[in-house]
């Protein structure tokens, strides 16, 4: 039974200079906002979807992207293979800089940088035989002479992972291979060219359980013998936990905490992380998972939260994690979902349309006219019966401006990553100056 | 003990393919009682999904469908399609995995419960329905805010969340939930697996849970159904099947999945068979470590092994052995390309 291989990187590797070295890298996409939008004045939206990553990749390590759907791990990952073009910051990789290297010169680097997909089934194309599709990178980049070489390399490759023997393989379409099977040969033609890093994207995620297995242990196999990097992107922090010797947990294009996985998993610094590791659900009938995980979902990428943007669901937030109008309304939707409709119908009116209020404000108006008087008193009732909602911690004042109740929070700041020990982990109850005594 | 709510006896369902019958679920039986919830596992294709919509009597036209699937004193297998098409809403349910195909992107969250509600149960009036409506959400954590809102509102969780109350505010006496969490999130996936697991306290629904998640099962499961090549080969009640698994199968299962305290790699040799010319025998034959001589010649018998039922020649009936059939099957070794 093969175990958990010891951490790879023995002292005359860390002596060694790193693969690559990120720093404030960010790729923004641009949404709905045309060209002609922009010029008349009107604002399209910016997804973050990597927001400011620095990050060493180590030789020879298995760093994990860990984090929920739309954190930024596939896009960070491909940023790294000069997949996708960052908006700013700098990659380093040997002498060059990945982030602003033209097209052209990155091709040749390629080689070296390679990926595998979540999908094998979309990642081969279903009218290409296998010895084609793997021996594509090779001819890409001009390394082989003939189609015979191709063919004869495609084969060292397949039986290198597992696809023995090779001839039984070679002229088969896609469709005739089983989900493990085509991961093998997605995997085949990504070692071909002889790479330093892979970045395996989910690369088990969509083959079953008794296949998984399998496929992780290739890849320890291979990164054994052919002295690969790996950056292994998931969701499923089980596997991360067996087979990252670092993993850096990812929400809304930011790393929040980053690590050794031993330390991580045995010590979680970060609330989300917390959360996401209490939320697996274990074998064990026994042991069930805990009700009182965050509220909520991950917010729209389009408008995160104002300063941490965890904040609207951590069950630790306090006064500077970020206040802002949003979280009254949530704060409201919450109080009547415990309440009840009759609850609702007489609140609502009084509370109004909180949308209305530009969202990442430290202050809201809400305009209650004759009403503001007993939309004070609401409030105060709303904080007296759940005072320990940590929105009530960001509150600085509640004042009645004529027929204008002002909420008033605390000045939001943005966590910023610092050390505890091993681990790196950006969250204000971390930082000496802010954490409350 | 209660009388069950459903009760499936020997259902087998064929789809008719260009390379013969599919013999997707090939006898099956189990029982399901008031408030239960019953996980069915096992690896891609085995028949879960067709075995749940079987049951409901939602199969495409190419399935043949035969056995009973007893509901109220009435075998579902032989009732008309009106009658069957009556019950669903009411009585049946069904949740599936991609919330966002279900509903109609023009219309409110509070038109699609004003629809489903009045084309059940037509007596209701429009303050009804909205009570009904609102309360069913509360409960799956939906503020009464967004009754009004249009699906795209919603987050891919908070959607799913709505289809589970659509389904439930029919009150179904019995629901199949397949795959109801795989696209979503783990934090959000927990939030769904404990509103699922609150069910049957709050609304004494029975539930099918279709799932490849082990850990699901454990966490939101009574009992647990594992199913093989169209054939549950072990059913019984979660905390026993996971302490003390007696199919090869089972233990081959539980041991390849990878936990939180996974130390090391394990996974079963092979591949699932194809359902259009399965094994002989007992199908997990080829794959199986304890295989013995008899394992092909014969299907196994269902036996009763403590609380659970198992299909394995290893527990007998022994005087169904013929002589010399406990002896180790003799077999090809399973390279690692068959196995992928
Ligand atoms: N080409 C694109 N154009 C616009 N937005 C994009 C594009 N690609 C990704 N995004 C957005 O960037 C964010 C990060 O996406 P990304 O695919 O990197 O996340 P992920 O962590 O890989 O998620 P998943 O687990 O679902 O694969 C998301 O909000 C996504 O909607
Ligand atoms: N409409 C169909 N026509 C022909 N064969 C089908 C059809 N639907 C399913 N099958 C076959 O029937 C078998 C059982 O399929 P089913 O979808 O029930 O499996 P499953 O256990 O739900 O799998 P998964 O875990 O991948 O959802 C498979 O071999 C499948 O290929
Ligand atoms: S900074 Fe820390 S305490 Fe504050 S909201 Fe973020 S995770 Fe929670
Ligand atoms: S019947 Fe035989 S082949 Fe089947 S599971 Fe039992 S021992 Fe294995
Ligand atoms: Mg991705
Ligand atoms: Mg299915």
């Amino acid at each position: 039974m093969p175990t958990k291989p010891e951490s790879s990187v023995s002292v005359e590797d860390a002596a060694r200079a790193p693969l690559m070295e990120i720093r404030d890298l960010n790729v923004h996409y641009e949404l709905r906002g045309s060209a002609l939008a922009r010029l008349v004045g009107g604002e399209g939206e910016t997804v973050k979807a990597v927001d400011g990553v620095n990050l060493v990749l180590e030789r020879g390590e298995v760093l994990g992207l860990v984090g929920e759907s739309g954190s930024g791990k596939t896009t960070l990952g491909r940023a790294l293979l000069g997949l996708v073009r960052p908006t700013s910051g700098h990659i380093g990789y040997g002498s060059h800089d990945l982030a602003s290297l033209a097209q052209r010169q990155l091709r040749p680097l390629r080689r070296q940088l390679q990926m595998v997909f979540q999908d094998p089934h979309a990642a081969l194309n279903p009218s290409m035989e296998v010895s084609t599709a793997v021996a594509h990178p090779l001819r890409i980049h001009g390394l082989v002479n003939s189609k015979a070489e191709g063919r004869s390399r495609a084969a060292e490759a397949l039986e290198r992972v597992g696809l023995s023997p090779a001839e039984q393989f070679l002229d088969k379409l896609p469709a005739e291979l089983s989900g493990g099977q085509k991961q093998r040969a997605v995997i085949a033609r990504a070692i071909i060219c002889g790479p330093e890093l892979l970045v395996a994207d989910e690369p088990i995620s969509m083959l079953d359980m008794s296949v998984r297995a399998k496929i992780l242990e290739l890849m320890l196999d291979l990164r054994a013998d052919l002295d690969l990097t790996y950056v292994y992107i998931t969701h499923d922090l089980a596997t991360a936990k067996f087979f990252c010797d670092r993993v850096a947990i990812m929400y809304l294009g930011r790393i929040v905490e980053i690590g050794p996985t031993e330390e991580i998993f045995a010590d979680p610094k970060h609330p989300y992380t917390q959360a996401l590791l209490r939320a697996v659900p274990d074998l064990d009938p026994d042991r069930r998972v805990p009700r009182d995980l965050p509220r909520g979902e991950i917010p729209d990428a389009a408008a995160p939260p104002h300063g941490c943007s965890f904040h609207p669901r951590c069950p630790y937030a306090f006064e500077p994690c970020g206040w802002e109008a949003r979280d009254l309304r949530a704060m409201f939707e919450r109080r009547w979902l415990a309440l009840g409709e009759d609850a609702y119908a007489k609140e609502g009116p009084l509370v109004g349309e909180i949308d209305e209020v530009d969202p990442n404000q430290e202050l809201v108006r809400l305009r209650a006219g004759r009403h503001a008087s007993e939309l004070v008193s609401l409030l105060s009732e709303a904080r007296a019966d759940d005072p320990d909602e940590p929105l009530w911690r960001g509150v600085e004042g509640i004042e009645q401006d004529g027929g204008t109740v002002v909420v008033r929070f605390r000045e939001g700041v943005d966590p910023a990553l610092g050390s505890v020990n091993d681990i790196d982990v950006a969250c204000h109850l971390h930082n000496p100056d802010l954490r409350p005594t | 003990m209660t009388e069950p709510v459903l009760s499936v006896r020997d259902l087998r369902v064929w789809y008719g393919t260009e390379r013969g019958p599919v013999q997707a679920v090939d006898g099956v039986s189990f029982d399901l009682r008031p408030g239960e919830t019953l996980g069915l596992v096992g690896e891609s294709g085995c028949g879960k999904s067709t075995l749940g919509r079987g049951v409901l009597g939602l199969l495409p036209r190419a399935a043949k469908l035969a056995g009973e699937v007893n509901y109220h004193g009435r075998n579902l297998v032989t009732a008309t399609p009106r009658e069957v098409q009556r019950l669903r809403g009411p009585d049946l349910g069904l949740i599936f995995q991609e919330p966002l195909t279900r509903l109609n992107p023009l219309l409110r969250i509070s038109q699609h419960f004003e629809e489903t509600l009045r084309t059940h149960e037509p007596g209701l009036s429009k303050r009804e329905i909205q009570h009904r409506s609102i309360e069913v959400l509360r409960a799956m954590g939906i503020p009464p805010t967004r009754y009004r809102a249009y699906p795209h509102e919603f987050s891919g969780g908070m959607r799913q969340r709505i289809m589970i109350a659509m389904a439930l505010v029919l009150r179904p006496s019995f629901v199949v939930a397949d795959e109801p969490t795989t696209a979503l999130d783990v934090l959000v996936e927990a939030q769904i697996i404990g509103i699922l697991a609150d069910l049957r306290r709050n609304f004494d629904t029975s539930l099918l849970f279709i799932t490849h998640n082990l850990g699901i099962v454990a966490e939101a499961c009574d009992r647990v159904a594992v199913m093989y090549a169209g054939r549950i080969v072990e059913q019984g009640p979660v905390a026993d099947v996971f302490a003390r698994p007696q199919h090869p199968y089972t233990k081959e299962l539980l041991r390849s999945t990878i936990s939180l305290s996974t130390t090391g790699l394990h996974y079963i040799p092979g591949a699932p068979p194809d359902l259009v010319e399965p094994p002989s025998g007992c199908r997990f034959h080829p794959r199986c470590p304890s295989a013995m001589r008899v394992c092909p010649e014969r299907f196994p018998e269902p036996v009763a092994v403590g609380p659970q039922t198992v299909e394995c020649w290893l527990h007998g009936p022994s005087d169904l052995v013929p002589a010399g059939g406990s002896e180790p099957l003799a077999r090809e070794e399973i390279t690692v390309a068959d196995e992928a």
